[in-house]
């Protein structure tokens, strides 16, 4: 314990003389770096930041030394995140290879596939793209049909990928494939490693009803894999990306407990947009409905800190499991709330009839609505909490 | 703050699950409803519950208290949830007892504490004046006559009025009608003088009131805390029972639910089990989620108590509003999803639906908090 006391002192210290003062604000999704090898830092002093962090190994803390993460226990770990939370230090640098892929390389991984890949996303050199969706596979994620095979020195792939997010700024994708077609849907899928520069790989972005295209489908034809590329074993890639799934989700969880600088809360809407009478919204519906959220809100964050400290001390329960599900309908709810307290004046697309406020309320609106269907929809979380928290019986 | 039970707290919760599955199931409740036992709950089995500490849990070691606050107190009102328990403990245990604690002088403390945590005396706080939450709205009038106060008034919906020893009563000593200056709390015997009482029964088989004052003489030495300031006291005090409550409704709210999946398993419809239909796994599911969103919120609102009262308004609101729409959500599909014996008074099911209904009155309705939750957040 007074080892960990001492350790908070040293990062204390360490942060105050690393940290430059412009990463120690509330950011926004332009001001986060992801790495790889199109990848360009917001400012000087993000490069600076990110640099000196991950010299550190703390680009992300709690991985192995000797594939150059920080080595910390989870304990340290979590005295460094209080740290950094403590000033707003900036996450130095995001990405899927952090979440997910980096996981599963080092539960399932070879030794020589992390030491290619660990170093590599830590480092920033490697920007990760999901393969995981089809258009013919969604929810029914096992369906999918993209295939791998087996040539003797190289997997053959052809098929293709939607939803991966970032795909055309991406620079190596970990796809779910078809090495079976023969056997039970769950029993043929591998779990393959692509170069997006591959020859036979084309990316292209999917414009979305927010007017953004953070999505793409990716496209392979005849693209020649090596065998080396597998992540565990041959047909046992499903196993795999259900431990991935689940870091997805605690992801997608909490997005919605974030409070990036720039997005507007309701709260705030209201003093903005609505009528006041002696300290009351005299629109008895909205401010019920405002209220409503608030109180949701509240228990929402309640819940993640709980989940934490369940976490810490080894207690089990079933709050994980409703995370995604109660998170994502939460921020539709606020979304539809802001349109709500706003009137016509949330409701701007562009041009200079509205605040820049205003258009990007409206666009985050219609970015809501893929909060609930992407990392599994709601449906699905809900099948899902029936099936393992409550144990009913399945058809 | 804590969001996860200690060790103690999960022995005590242990404990209570055991004691009030075996002593006070249902069925206690139902037999006290059916033979109209003019108390509405076993003394004996109350005496029992004290021997056990529970009626000590939130009291001050220096008043013969257990001293393992609002958590631990929690843990047991949970229990009684399950159970549908009628017992004095919300009434006197809670409610009583916070109002000595909070508001009297050291030697009422020295004198009722003691007497409250062995069952020897039971509280009961005369409040309501109308069909709704209103605590400033007050016309229960305490006059000064010489040394003492004169009351007069009608106070209903008074939480075990007639079957407790005394009545803390909240009556205006000055000031207008809804005014929260004014109001002071006096203690005093339920057999006094002037006092008349009808026991009312409701739906949910408990205990309940309407008590009228009709010059009833209270000496100036009964008044807890002080003339006009009774709202300081009963303001956080009303705050301690609203989470208190919001710890039985959660008890209620999940015994319904784990009632309910069980019926899901067991029930068999067109040759499966009913819970395999997706329509009736999703309703299921999400009052899954709904029950893990209150179960933080009621563990923070608990650990506020004890450790940062300056933010229990807001919590209690919090607590109490949530908690209201969970049990009134799960009981009513806990009767759906039971069909056609969820409607019968053979099945327990519409013990939980009536007991919910009549904790959600208790010291403010859905609305009531969320206006005030609103009003603290500044609109």
């Amino acid at each position: 314990m007074e080892d960990l006391d001492q350790f908070g002192l040293d990062v204390r210290d360490w942060l105050e003389a690393n940290c430059p003062t412009s990463q120690r604000q509330p950011m926004g999704p332009e001001d986060q770096y992801w790495g790889g090898r199109r990848g360009t830092f917001p400012s000087e002093d993000a490069k600076v930041w990110f640099e000196r962090m991950r010299d550190k190994g703390w680009t992300v803390p709690e991985w192995p030394k000797q594939y150059g993460g920080g080595g910390l226990t989870p304990q340290q770990s979590k005295v460094l995140k209080n740290e950094m939370k403590r000033i707003q230090a900036r996450t130095p640098l995001y990405g899927l290879g952090i979440w997910m892929l980096g996981p599963a390389v080092l539960e399932y991984g070879t030794e020589k596939q992390k030491q290619q890949h660990i170093h590599a996303i830590l480092n920033g050199e490697t920007r990760w793209a999901q393969g995981y969706s089809e258009p013919g596979a969604g929810s029914d994620l096992a369906s999918l049909q993209c295939k791998a095979e087996d040539m003797g020195d190289h997997f053959l792939v052809n098929g293709t990928k939607i939803w991966t997010t970032a795909g055309d700024k991406c620079d190596w994708i970990f796809c779910l494939v078809r090495t079976d077609p023969n056997v039970k849907k769950q029993e043929g899928i591998s779990f393959l490693l692509i170069d997006m520069d591959d020859p036979g790989i084309t990316t292209t972005p999917i414009a979305l009803i927010s007017g953004e295209s953070e999505f793409c489908q990716t496209f392979f034809d005849n693209v020649k894999v090596p065998k080396e590329n597998l992540i565990g074993e041959l047909n046992k890639g499903w196993s795999v990306a259900k431990a991935l799934l689940v870091h997805e989700r605690k992801l997608m969880a909490e997005i919605g407990s974030d409070s990036p600088r720039h997005i507007l809360q309701p709260n705030v809407a209201a003093r903005e947009y609505l009528e006041f009478e002696n300290g009351k919204i005299t629109d008895a519906r909205l401010r019920d409905d405002l209220v409503e959220y608030d109180m949701l809100m509240q228990a929402v964050a309640l819940t993640h800190f709980r989940t934490f400290e369940e976490k810490s001390n080894g207690v089990r329960s079933a709050a994980p499991m409703v995370m995604k599900y109660v998170g994502t309908e939460a921020e539709k709810t606020k979304s539809e709330l802001l349109l709500a307290i706003m009137g016509s004046r949330g409701m701007g697309w562009e041009g200079d009839g509205f605040t820049p406020q205003e258009i990007d309320t409206t666009r985050l609106w219609a970015t809501s609505k893929v909060m609930t269907i992407a990392g599994g929809s709601s449906e699905i979380q809900l099948n899902l909490i029936a099936q393992k928290v409550l144990e009913l019986p399945q058809r | 703050m804590a969001l996860v039970l200690n060790e103690e707290q999960r022995l005590l919760q242990d404990t209570a699950k055991d004691f009030l599955s075996k002593y006070a199931p249902i069925a206690s409740l139902r037999k006290l409803r059916d033979e109209h036992n003019p108390i509405g709950y076993d003394p004996a089995l109350w005496l029992q519950m004290t021997e056990m500490g529970w009626a000590s849990v939130i009291l001050p070691e220096a008043y013969g208290g257990l001293e393992f606050g609002f958590l631990g107190l929690g843990v047991v009102l949970e229990e009684s949830g399950r159970t549908l328990t009628a017992s004095p403990l919300f009434a006197s245990a809670v409610v009583g007892a916070s109002a000595v604690l909070l508001g009297g002088s050291e030697q009422q403390k020295q004198m009722l504490l003691p007497q409250i945590a062995s069952g020897d005396l039971t509280l009961a706080l005369a409040l309501e004046e109308s069909h709704h939450h209103r605590p400033t709205h007050i016309t229960t009038t305490a006059n000064m006559q010489g040394d003492d106060f004169v009351l007069n008034g009608n106070k209903c919906f008074v939480l075990d009025g007639h079957s407790a020893n005394k009545l803390i009563v909240v009556a205006r000593s000055s000031g207008t009608e809804s005014d929260s200056v004014g109001l002071t709390l006096l203690l005093v015997d339920r057999n006094a003088k002037g006092i008349s009482c009808h026991r009312t029964i409701m739906a949910d088989s408990r205990n309940a009131a309407n008590i009228t004052f009709e010059n009833v003489i209270v000496p100036a030495a009964d008044i807890l805390g002080t003339v006009d300031n009774g709202w300081s006291i009963l303001e956080p005090v009303l705050d301690r029972g609203r989470v208190a409550i919001a710890a039985e409704m959660m008890g209620c709210a999940l015994e319904a639910f784990e009632r309910t999946v069980a019926y899901l398993k067991e029930r068999e419809q067109f040759g499966v089990q009913i819970g395999s239909f997706q329509a009736l796994q999703h309703r299921a599911a999400h009052m899954q989620s709904e029950l893990e969103l209150c179960r933080s919120v009621l563990l923070q609102a608990l650990s506020t108590v004890d450790d940062a009262p300056e933010q229990l308004p807001l919590l209690a609101s919090l607590a109490k509003a949530r908690l209201n729409v969970l049990v009134k959500l799960v009981t009513n599909e806990a009767v759906q999803m039971h069909g056609g014996i969820g409607v019968t008074d053979d099945l327990e099911i519409g013990f939980f639906l009536k007991r919910a209904r009549v904790a959600i009155q208790i010291f403010g309705d859905t609305g009531f908090h969320k206006d005030r939750y609103a009003t603290l957040c500044g609109y």
